[in-house]
């Protein structure tokens, strides 16, 4: 039924391992590798249960339903099967579920979204008791051979002992008969101290064959016959093809056809170069209807009128904030706001599809949820989920935007279906790439905090204008009951909560606190980006030290008094500033702020600290995180997230897309400029994992960071950033 | 015709001589290693050497780079692995990894043109972009791999 493409396949070590090994001495002491054997052994392998297949030889796959973008989840997750499984860590590989199997099975492997820092936390359950579950079926099958009871069985990497008589069984010897065994009902799940694969520094799955340069991604696809497209879509957003002249291109060397569909135009030729090439020669009107007259300045205009707008919806109330802050002993008001931003993932949106002469379509891309590629696929096939394969590949980056929106597996089986029989790779330029994203909102928030005579808060009003993630892309009847009508007759004005995290569920024991939510969309399609929200955990701590700066008071002081003894945020930003020296003298030009925010399941503080160079440029010289996380899976893993969270962030700071007549701007890493190696921080992360709950680690580390580095800027220069992003901006004269 | 050596290997091809060698590399001899990022020479996912020196891939034509040696990360150590993936596996740089090829190739090449190089020599011939933010392990890994306990031959692969 399915394909066997040449390529991206599962991760091959062997080649690497037998090199390494002979290197020898390399690896870094508490790193080691799995250690897998390709050679066929003519055996089959044996599934234990859905996640979980080992081999005659001892080989265990594990099955990964969540993507892996370069957060580390491939590996953590099995990690944590392998833990309760106590197989040898040295024997495992892993390989990504079947969105097709999950359909005709039940949904036996869960959820495949991957996002939100989700991909352990809200998996770690069942994952790690189909492990322990595993286990005990292979204790089980032992026992029976040895006609003894299970309880006189133990197993450790991969071998099961009969304590009384030490006779020894593999699971290798044993699982063919553990499958045929009813799984228990319920098992127990290993303590965290007792842990021996989860909770290490264990080398990634996935790297050598990315350093090898094997074929892994989406882009990397190749099978027989396989023609490329590259597509056009509307510059302004939502317009639709109104005429299409393909005269030129029809002629040109390579091109097969020219696709055109309602809102894109795909050339398909024999070379993804040759696509491109005829596309420019496509002569394409668009019908852009009103939205070509959108701007910077209409969407700033949209935004302040919500602001303005009476009926703006309440997201929290607590106490009477305009009556505290009209007695307050001072007040302190400020204004913040960010531009849209890209997600700008090095890998382009890339999708092959085929569909196969009995109608079934296979569909191979780099997708962050390979259920709703599924979905998208069958929709736009017009056929039965079960007549849809999607082949996960790795993803050439994430950071949300290949999870809800799935147009690129549109576009992709689209142009496919033109195509009939002929597997093509759709994949698009960088700027169709920037012009045409899911963007993190633009925002506009206004805040005021009022203080008493002792500079304590009493007093915290917000309001809100930014575009609802969730408006664009969830469909209407699940959106209707995901955005909660908070207020009767302002439909308009209703709660996304990624739109009002962070200011609308804050830590800080404050009395009276007011959060109010404009919801202003505009046309610029907005989605997922890293962290949804984390905007908002910019104004607030920079407000804060605002505040903290009126009343006197040191930022950690201020904001520690604010926060009750055992709360999780007061934990990492006294695990933070301790880390980082806060107090200490600094060298003449280096400043330093702090910020606390919580989100994504785990509550992450940090320190930077900044220079301003002769021209006014900005240098991020360090960030410390603090990060409760519950637990800690991979502990280097962890350390990537946070050295990744920190670039993402410092990226955020400068980057930013503009509007003009209905279009983004920008078009490439010219006008959208990303860190470079001489901007990288110094990143030092601090694991402080309290236990008796999972949060993730995707995302936690960047949702202190911009506001840690802007507070820094001002104890530095006293120039108060208000207004990103900071591109062009001389920060010696503010 | 265009006759081209890639990792020490003749091709005659029929391409435009106005091709990016990227495309050649990716789609007419399937060596995906090289990977497309921006298409104007700004993020060097694409690098790969020509007559030993690095060189983006994108905006060389197959005429160029025709009667010079083209090695891509396929090419760049076979038999073996090289010692700077070597560097790079042990200090577990890549994260999604899709510009680490180019990142290893434009690493290479600063290592043969400076054996030892210091942080200054790093930042300016790195200049290839991470969106993920790899790049104090790029830099760990490029030291690393520059030290002389390192400095082993390739060993052989299966």
């Amino acid at each position: 039924m399915t394909t066997p493409a040449r390529q991206p396949k599962s991760p091959q070590r062997r080649d690497f391992l037998k090199a390494s090994a002979a290197v020898g001495g390399g690896l870094v002491l508490e790193f080691s590798f799995p250690l897998l054997a390709h050679a066929a052994t003519g055996a089959s392998p044996t599934e234990v249960n859905a996640w979980i297949v080992i081999h005659p030889d001892d080989r265990v796959v594990i099955r990964i339903a969540r993507s892996e973008m370069g957060q580390g989840t491939y590996t953590a997750l099995a990690q944590l099967v392998a833990e309760e499984l106590d197989c040898d860590w040295m024997k495992v590989s892993a390989q990504f579920a079947s969105p097709n199997a999950n359909v005709r099975r039940n949904r036996i492997w869960g959820s495949m979204s991957t996002g939100g820092s989700q991909g352990v936390r809200s998996s770690q359950d069942y994952v790690r008791k189909a492990g322990a579950a595993a286990r005990e079926m292979l204790i089980a099958a032992a026992a029976a051979q040895w006609k003894v009871s299970a309880s006189e069985c133990s197993a450790d990497k991969g071998v099961i002992t009969h304590g009384p008589t030490k006779r020894k069984l593999r699971y290798g010897q044993v699982a063919a008969q553990a499958a045929k065994l009813q799984p228990p009902n319920d098992v127990a799940l290993r303590d965290s101290k007792d842990w021996k694969i989860a909770g290490k520094r264990l080398h990634r799955l996935d790297i050598p064959d990315k350093v090898l340069g094997r074929p892994v991604f989406g882009t990397d696809v190749v099978l027989p016959g396989m023609l490329h497209a590259s597509i056009a879509q509307s510059p302004v957003f939502g317009g639709k093809v109104k005429s299409v002249d393909s005269a030129e291109a029809e002629a040109m060397r390579g091109v097969k056809k020219v696709v055109r569909a309602e809102d894109f135009v795909a050339v398909v030729a024999d070379s993804w170069w040759r696509a491109n090439r005829a596309l420019g020669k496509v002569k394409i009107e668009w019908d852009v209807g009103a939205n070509a007259e959108a701007s910077d300045a209409t969407i700033m205009a949209m935004l302040r009128e919500g602001l303005a707008d009476p009926e703006i919806a309440e997201a929290r109330k607590v106490g009477d904030a305009p009556a505290a802050l009209s007695s307050a002993a001072k007040v302190v008001e400020a204004e913040y706001s960010s531009p849209y931003l890209n997600h700008a993932t090095m890998e382009p949106q890339v999708c092959t599809a085929w569909i196969k002469p009995d109608g079934f379509v296979e569909v191979w891309t780099s997708t962050q949820d390979g259920e709703a590629s599924l979905s998208h696929a069958a929709k736009t096939a017009g056929v039965p989920l079960e007549k849809v394969e999607v082949h996960k590949t790795m993803l050439g980056g994430g950071f949300g935007r290949r999870g809800g929106p799935q147009d690129f597996v549109r576009q992709g089986v689209t142009i496919a279906m033109a195509m009939p029989g002929t597997p093509v790779k759709m994949m698009w330029s960088r700027e169709e790439d920037m012009r045409h994203g899911f963007y993190r909102p633009a925002s506009l928030v206004k805040m005021r905090a009022g203080l008493d005579a002792q500079g304590k808060i009493v007093a915290f009003e917000a309001k809100i204008a930014c575009p609802s993630i969730l408006s664009v892309l969830v469909p209407g009847t699940m959106r209707d009951r995901i955005l909660s009508v908070l207020k009767p007759g302002a439909a308009r004005n209703r709660i996304d909560f990624t739109a009002v995290r962070t200011l609308s569920d804050m830590p800080y024991e404050i009395p009276n606190q007011r959060i109010d939510y404009a919801m202003r969309n505009g046309h610029v399609p907005v989605g997922f980006w890293r962290a949804p929200g984390q905007q908002n955990g910019v104004y607030r701590e920079c407000f804060l030290d605002e505040a903290a700066q009126a009343a006197g008071k040191d930022p950690l002081e201020f904001r520690l008094a604010m926060l009750k003894a055992g709360d999780k945020n007061r934990l990492v930003l006294e695990a933070a500033a301790k880390a980082a020296g806060w107090g200490t003298v600094l060298p003449a030009g280096v400043g330093r702020g702090l910020a606390v925010v919580e989100g994504f399941g785990s509550y992450a503080a940090g320190v930077a600290e900044v220079s301003v160079s002769a021209d006014g440029g900005l240098k991020v010289l360090r960030y410390v995180v603090a990060i409760d996380s519950g637990y800690v899976v991979n502990p280097d893993t962890c350390a990537a997230q946070a050295e990744s969270n920190a670039v993402y962030g410092l990226g955020g700071l400068y980057a930013s897309c503009t509007v003009k007549n209905g279009r983004v701007q920008e078009s490439n890493f010219h006008d959208f400029p990303l860190p470079m190696i001489g901007d990288m921080p110094k990143v030092e992360l601090v694991l402080v994992p309290t236990g008796g709950f999972w949060g993730g680690h995707g995302e936690p580390g960047i949702l202190p960071f911009q506001a840690a580095v802007l507070n820094a800027v001002f104890a530095l220069t006293g120039k108060r950033i208000r207004t990103l992003p900071l591109r062009n901006r001389d920060l010696q004269k503010g | 015709m265009i006759k081209l050596d890639v990792n020490g290997r003749m091709h005659n091809l029929d391409v435009e001589p106005e091709m990016p060698l990227l495309w050649v590399l990716r789609d007419h001899l399937n060596l995906n290693g090289t990977k497309y990022g921006c298409g104007i020479s700004l993020c060097g996912a694409c690098t790969v050497h020509l007559d030993d020196k690095p060189v983006r891939s994108c905006v060389v034509t197959a005429a160029a780079a025709a009667g010079k040696r083209i090695v891509t990360i396929e090419g760049l150590a076979r038999p073996g692995i090289h010692r700077v993936q070597k560097a790079w596996i042990e200090h577990e740089v890549p994260q999604c990894g899709y510009c680490q090829t180019g990142m290893i190739m434009a690493a290479v090449s600063l290592l043969d043109r400076k054996p030892r190089p210091t942080d200054a020599d790093i930042d300016e011939a790195m200049t290839n972009l991470c969106r993920c933010g790899t790049y104090t392990r790029v830099r760990k890994a490029i030291h690393a791999a520059a030290s002389p306990e390192d400095t082993v031959k390739p060993a052989t692969r299966s």
